[in-house]
């Protein structure tokens, strides 16, 4: 049920009803509210119960293994949330006076420093407030750059043609054309059509190391010096930095802005879908466009610069600083885990992708770039599956959260068919990706077996499967019945 | 330290499974000139006890007794019940509901929120949240721009009385497109839009207005008038309200003859804490007509496989997972979590409690407005109708009295020199439900002090 459909007039939360004597009359009538305001009427204990039953229908990554490829679903440490909720830190209003600000400030300037170090970048604007709004920062900057340069030609984003459909469309939200270049059999970018495609007109390119395959982009510095060579800039999407946490940096392969997502690599909560944290990384060359404020700091104090003291800027994107809440999240789990913390990271997120895929492997499931090492994550192909026994990757989905795991990304990247992107994260347990590994050996026989079975699973969750075609013919969006 | 869990034997075990001898050798097709050993700069691994202790000292310098200062971020009691729920596993740890089948409470949660904000702006549709006001309003311009088919080198009103750090906002993400943004002035006396600014302005020189209710300044604007003047001239109205407003203002559905056609905002007064910006949550709603031009993610409902209701992302060919570069927006997430919360919220209070809200935010500002003009020298700016904020003129540089105050504990006001200069020095201050008479009193008489 809704908590419209559990709404009796004049029921109210009463406690909650404040007892202020209210005096509103010098407002005008003109401006007052002349419609009726249609919200629940329910109790207090209604709405916990109501909210809490809901959050039960809810994979989650506190409740199921969640190996959701592109996404980094790893265990979110409760003392990041616990401290950044700690009460004065709640309380504290975005335009605090500075003497009131010296904890918070402190804390963004060393998390600033921390990122520019883990990205081997010069300095860091925390300010976007997710990946894709990250990236539109960094293209905002290559666009700054170029015309600050004089050169108002470079028009044209190259982007892989496995890229993150976010990549193209924040380069069409910058005013960018876009150019994809395909990838050959191994998962490389095919170098001949990079160089056929750059050019005068040729702006950046938009590059995630390890790709969207699941591998190591083996000739980055070749293509890092092409771009540059042509005049372009290069930009680095951070959403899969889990693989190379301490071992690699994006600045050293010579990319000159990034952006990173906490929300992934850093353990921040995804929250059901944001909030999220896409800070931008840049270059020497890139630097001065970096979106404000950003945190500085003199002799006495940490404060603020603005536009006033970084003329180049490419200005504000978020209201205050970005989704600051999220931000020290991210700078609490960096302090725990410290150096060695953030190398075993990768070491143990690419530790556990290889163990599943040779195993994955081993129990007859086609590999995308069998002849690669996985990072944190690959794919697995599930065509031969859909050819003979008309069971494909979503059904394989939908079978798969029967059984309380949360199904791969599916058909991502879109030029594997028939795709299964897997990511287990480097904090499961090898009891946790064993099971994982007995199911789909149980699966791949059922597929051959029992096809029906898939066809109408899901059979153990609140609905069954859903028809998202009825949804978007027979639009319904907002609940019209009677309160 | 880190949250991995394998111990030496496991990890030993799954590398000669892979048939690789150390972790070092899952790295090999990485330039080895490319690796380093260590990071710089990075101090050794701490407990959570020491992460903990760390920040609560840090915390400590940040704290104060009274918080005046609104502007765009407000103070409002959130009742425990909120976070207490929404920070349950099952929320807080959920990705985006791609599996619906898996997510159907986040799901149902998001329509209900998406009606929830239909029901306050009194439009037909609303998106299930953006990033915060700021870029609803940028996102709110595109839209606009989108749903305006003759929109080639119109320009975009927007009133100086519109919050500048979204003005901003705007203007980043306008600047790569070939779009005009002009400011209209406001009437020094009252704060409000200066209509006598409209009159020059062209019909079909503009695709849209913004109508900010209540504005930056606090006071209310004749949105009737402004929306009949911007359809009389073909062009869309967007609403950029406070939606706590909403509870006693007027619903921008039905402002003027036909209701704005787009409206935008901030909902972080409904649950979400000041927590130094962020993260807040924008919302966004529409007229039904342009709804395909809606960025972000919408929640349907639909039936599954034995007929019964369920919820479901819809009109997803809208976005950037499947449209690539020709989506209506580069955006991938909505603000879910805090969805969650402001959905909780609005259950707990009902229309009911958040009319008292709002009105006992007013009676409050009104209370200091008052003490201002009877018990100080201070000046009160603008003569209109306001909601929760008031501009009042200080006799010294702003940035005095706020330094001065803040050492007694008090976070005064926004400054507004660096944005509104022709005000002299100023500053904007907010009254919530969450104070008291005596706290109002105690503002007055150390402003008074000063």
């Amino acid at each position: 049920m809704l908590i419209f459909e559990q709404s009796v007039a004049g029921r109210s939360a009463r406690t909650q009803i404040s007892n202020t004597k209210i005096s509103c009359d010098d407002i005008p009538l003109q401006y007052l509210r002349n419609t009726p305001l249609a919200l629940p009427e329910v109790s207090e204990l209604q709405v916990v119960r109501h909210y809490t039953t809901l959050s039960q229908k809810n994979f989650s990554i506190d409740t199921n293994f969640y190996p959701l490829g592109s996404c980094t679903m790893k265990y979110n440490p409760r003392a990041a949330h616990k401290i950044a909720s700690l009460p004065d830190f709640l309380a504290r209003h975005p335009f605090a006076n500075l003497q009131q600000s010296q904890g918070y400030l402190q804390s963004m300037y060393e998390l600033q420093q921390m990122l520019a170090n883990i990205t081997g970048m010069l300095e860091v604007s925390l300010c976007p407030m997710a990946g894709a709004q990250g990236e539109f920062v960094g293209l905002a900057m290559i666009r700054a750059y170029h015309l600050d340069h004089g050169d108002s030609g470079r028009t044209e984003i190259l982007v892989p043609d496995n890229a993150h459909g976010t990549n193209p469309a924040s380069a069409a939200m910058c005013g960018f054309k876009v150019r994809e270049i395909a990838t050959d059999a191994n998962g490389d970018i095919i170098i001949e059509q990079l160089q056929q495609a750059l050019g005068p007109q040729t702006a950046g390119l938009m590059l995630t190391n390890p790709s969207t395959l699941g591998v190591f982009e083996r000739n980055i510095l070749q293509i890092t010096k092409l771009v540059h060579d042509a005049g372009g800039l290069l930009y680095y999407d951070g959403a899969n930095l889990n693989a190379i946490l301490g071992r690699v940096r994006p600045g050293d392969m010579g990319f000159d802005v990034m952006h990173l997502n906490l929300h992934k690599t850093f353990a921040t909560p995804h929250g059901g879908g944001g909030p999220g944290a896409g800070p931008v990384a840049a270059n020497a060359r890139l630097a001065p466009y970096l979106p404000i404020p950003i945190v500085g700091k003199n002799e006495n104090a940490y404060l603020w610069l603005t536009a006033k003291q970084r003329s180049k800027t490419i200005g504000r994107v978020s209201a205050c600083m970005g989704n600051a809440g999220v931000l020290l999240r991210a700078y609490i789990y960096i302090r725990m885990l410290g150096q060695s913390g953030l190398r075993e990271v990768s070491a143990i997120a690419v530790l556990n992708a290889n163990y599943l895929m040779r195993k994955l492997a081993a129990i007859g499931y086609t590999l995308a770039f069998p002849n690669r090492l996985a990072t944190h994550e690959f794919i697995i192909s599930l065509t031969k599956q859909s050819k003979y026994n008309h069971v494909n990757a979503l059904d394989f989905a939908k079978r798969i959260i029967d059984e309380k795991i949360h199904a791969p990304t599916i058909y991502f990247p879109l030029v594997v068919p028939e795709c299964w992107l897997i990511e287990p994260t480097e904090t499961e347990t090898k009891q946790t990706l064993d099971q994982f590994l007995s199911l789909m050996q149980q699966l791949f026989t059922e597929s051959e077996i029992n096809p029906q079975r898939f066809k109408q699973a899901p059979l153990n969750l609140p609905v069954r499967r859903l028809d998202e075609v009825k949804a978007a013919k027979e639009l319904n969006v907002k609940f019209s019945g009677i309160l | 330290m880190s949250f991995v869990a394998h111990t030496p034997e496991e990890i030993e075990e799954m590398l000669a499974t892979i048939g690789s001898k150390t972790i070092e050798d899952l790295f090999v097709e990485i330039p080895s000139e490319l690796q380093i050993n260590e990071l710089p700069g990075f101090g050794a691994a701490l407990t959570e006890m020491q992460v903990a202790q760390l920040l609560q000292q840090r915390v400590k310098q940040d704290t104060y007794k009274l918080n005046f200062i609104g502007a765009g971020a407000y103070e409002h009691y959130i009742p425990a019940a909120v976070w207490e729920i929404a920070t349950r596993g099952e929320f807080l740890t959920a990705y985006t509901p791609y599996q619906a089948e898996a997510s159907q409470g986040t799901l149902q949660l998001l329509y209900e929120f998406q009606t929830m904000f239909a029901n306050l702006t009194g439009l037909d549709v609303s998106n299930a949240s953006l990033y915060d006001g700021a870029t609803a309003l940028a996102e709110a311009i595109l839209m606009a721009l989108r749903c305006d088919r003759k929109s080639e080198d119109k320009a975009i009103l927007i009133p100086k009385s519109v919050h500048p750090y979204y003005r901003d906002v705007v203007t980043t993400v306008l600047a790569p497109h070939n779009i005009q943004i002009r400011t209209i002035d406001y009437d020094p006396s009252s704060g409000q839009v200066a209509t006598q600014q409209l009159q020059g302005i062209q019909e079909g020189s503009f695709a849209a207005l913004v109508v900010p209710q209540p504005n930056f300044f606090g006071i209310l604007e004749d949105v009737d008038y402004l929306t009949n003047w911007a359809h009389q001239n073909k062009a869309l109205v967007i609403a950029l309200s406070n939606p706590m407003s909403l509870a006693l203002l007027k619903a921008p559905g039905a402002w003027g003859d036909a209701g704005a056609d787009i409206a935008c905002g901030e909902a972080q007064p409904f649950g979400v804490p000041l927590a130094s910006g962020g993260p807040y949550i924008g919302y966004l709603c529409c007229k039904k007509e342009y709804i395909r031009q809606l960025p972000g993610r919408l929640v349907g409902v639909t039936t599954d496989l034995d007929g019964n209701r369920g919820f479901t992302l819809t009109l997803q060919a809208r976005e950037q997972h499947i449209k690539r570069a020709k989506a209506t927006s580069n955006i991938c997430t909505n603000q879910s979590l805090l969805a969650t919360v402001v959905t909780i919220y609005l259950s707990l209070l009902g229309a009911t409690g958040l009319r008292q809200v709002a009105a006992a935010c007013h009676t409050n500002t009104l209370q200091l407005k008052n003490k201002i003009i009877s018990e100080t020298d201070l000046k009160v700016l603008f003569n209109a109708p306001f909601f929760h904020e008031i501009v009042i003129q200080t006799p010294q540089p702003a940035v005095v009295i706020l330094d001065k105050l803040a050492s007694l504990g008090i976070q005064a006001g926004f400054d507004l020199k660096d944005y509104y200069s022709e005000l002299g020095d100023a500053i904007l201050c907010c009254v919530t439900e969450t104070k008291t008479s005596e706290d109002i009193d105690n503002f007055v008489q150390a402003l008074q002090a000063c």
